[in-house]
């Protein structure tokens, strides 16, 4: 799923300073599953927004609405009917909802309430990891189901660096080194001789050489 | 004809080599580099310039070694993938080649998290052994990466780096054994102070048959004080000093500390020396040039082939 994290609220105040009506609009997918985005914290968000105008003495009018999916047209026009009434979206999704209410609405600014982290998994409660680059062009049967390109700090393809100690990662002590678990791994499966040959440069093109990235798939047209 | 590599005639004459390393400053004053290139000169037979080393800022390796080549030293270019993808690694190879520069040690770079641009983007397009593939295939079959022809090729010996006190051990020879079959030609090592450790890995690697096909030159520190020696083995990632070193350094009154330093140097040059495969010593003193005179001539290196 894609992660984010709330921005300060000190931070989302100054950016939603100059405007009196504001739709605070939730996120109910991935970001209500890293608890940043979802109903709960767009009522949270919205009620702290609304208490802070009123202890400054601001005349505003905060709403909340929190949609299934915000990166998907069929659910953002669910805000049609009430999108004229405000002067200023605050969304709670990632970058891509941010967006989407953008392009459906472009008379309306839409301020984003989130920073918009990576594409993760969740450990434990609380815990979330980037596992996934989104490179397009996946190679993790290579290597043990780790992917170094989003796991190991320097991408390094080839095998450790001299960095790596004790199974832990030289940048940060609480960062397990992801070429130790590659090896571990691949020793597991006895797919130790995977490593000796020699992986070649990645090709990059499907990540982000050429612009923003499109799937077009004709089968699924109307 | 083209000027060769001295460092790559040196080890073919089977003569034990000697490469110093030299730290480009911050600041674009070029007798910085000279001064430095000064305490080296007929010490070495090649010097190293590193690039950015610990990911600060500092004059360009290309520049430094270039600056040293003209008062007459050999630079050893090291390139760093943390800071250039393939257009500019590969551009560099050419230039460097073109400015007369003939060797060069094709590395991964400190983590940028430790310098002081940590708000930068690392690079990372290559890892350390696709680049010496690339430097490789360039030079061999004038090809660069994809395929396209160059009308001529670059001249260099190659380099790469290995860390035998890196986990885990029986990987670390796998990954030189890579760098190998990429295309390094010499190897210098990360610093050696467990020599127990460094004999291991030596065996592992003459095992391999390895030693055979890459010369490797050991890496020696010279160690400034007990409190150096302290910060590096509990701060500098890739670092193995074994306590017994800390303590020789401890025994000693602060103002002997240095000559203490030196002493284990050579020592462990000594020792380098006796073992099956090593063919140079790498002598990094770390902002302390002026003390690689004194650890060549006392273990034996002087003079060096002209």
């Amino acid at each position: 799923m894609i992660t984010g994290e709330q921005k300060p609220i000190e931070e989302i105040r100054g950016m939603v300073e100059p405007y009196k009506r504001i739709l605070v609009l939730g996120c109910n997918s991935c970001v209500a599953e890293c608890a940043a985005g979802g109903e709960k914290e767009t009522g949270m968000l919205a009620s702290a927004l609304r208490m802070a105008a009123k202890m400054a003495g601001k005349e505003s009018v905060i709403q909340e609405r929190t949609l299934d999916r915000q990166c998907v047209k069929e659910f953002i026009i669910r805000i049609d009917d009430i999108v004229d009434q405000y002067d200023a979206i605050l969304s709670l999704a990632c970058g891509a909802g941010v967006q989407a209410v953008g392009d459906m609405y472009p008379e309306v600014p839409v301020i984003p309430a989130l920073n918009t982290e990576f594409l993760g998994e969740t450990k434990e409660q609380g815990y979330w990891v980037e596992n996934c680059l989104g490179c397009g062009d996946c190679m993790l049967h290579q290597f043990g189901g780790v992917c170094p390109l989003a796991r190991c700090s320097k991408q390094l393809m080839n095998g450790p660096c001299g960095g790596s100690k004790g199974g832990v990662c030289e940048v940060r002590p609480d960062l397990p080194c992801a070429w130790q678990e590659i090896i571990d791994r691949l020793e597991h499966f006895g797919e130790l001789e995977r490593l000796e040959k020699i992986v070649p440069p990645k090709n990059w093109s499907k990540k982000n050489s050429s612009g923003p990235r499109r799937i077009v798939r004709e089968d699924q047209k109307r | 004809m083209k000027e060769m590599s001295r460092l790559k005639t040196v080890l073919e004459k089977g003569t034990f080599a000697v490469t110093a390393e030299c730290g480009p400053p911050k600041s674009a004053d070029p007798e910085t580099v000279l001064r430095k290139g000064d305490l080296l000169k007929g010490k070495v037979d090649a010097v190293n310039v590193t690039d950015n080393q610990t990911a600060i800022v500092r004059m360009s390796s290309m520049a430094a070694c270039t600056l040293l080549k003209s008062a007459g030293m050999e630079p050893v270019l090291q390139v760093v993938v943390r800071d250039r993808n393939r257009i500019a690694l590969q551009s560099d190879i050419l230039g460097a080649s073109a400015l007369g520069i003939r060797n060069v040690l094709c590395l991964s770079g400190d983590h940028q998290s430790f310098g002081n641009q940590p708000q930068t983007m690392g690079v990372f397009d290559l890892d350390s052994i696709q680049f010496v593939q690339a430097v490789r295939t360039m030079r061999d079959q004038g090809l660069i990466i994809g395929g396209e022809k160059l009308n001529s090729g670059p001249e260099l010996f190659i380099g790469a780096a290995a860390n035998p006190f890196a986990d885990p051990l029986p990987f670390r020879v796998v990954r030189l054994a890579k760098k190998v079959a990429a295309g390094a030609e010499f190897i210098q090592t990360q610093c050696i102070y467990n020599l127990e450790r460094f004999e291991a890995w030596m065996q592992m690697v003459r095992d391999r048959g390895l030693a055979d096909k890459v010369a490797i030159l050991g890496g020696v520190t010279p160690l400034k004080s007990a409190r150096m020696a302290k910060y590096m083995k509990e701060k500098v990632s890739g670092m193995d000093i074994p306590d017994r070193i800390i303590q020789r350094m401890e025994k000693v009154p602060p103002e002997k500390q240095r000559e203490e330093g030196i002493s284990i140097c050579v020592e462990t040059i000594e020792r380098l020396k006796k073992i099956p495969g090593v063919k140079g010593v790498h002598i990094m003193a770390i902002e302390w040039e002026d003390a690689v005179g004194e650890i060549v001539e006392r273990a034996g290196l002087l003079p060096r082939p002209s």
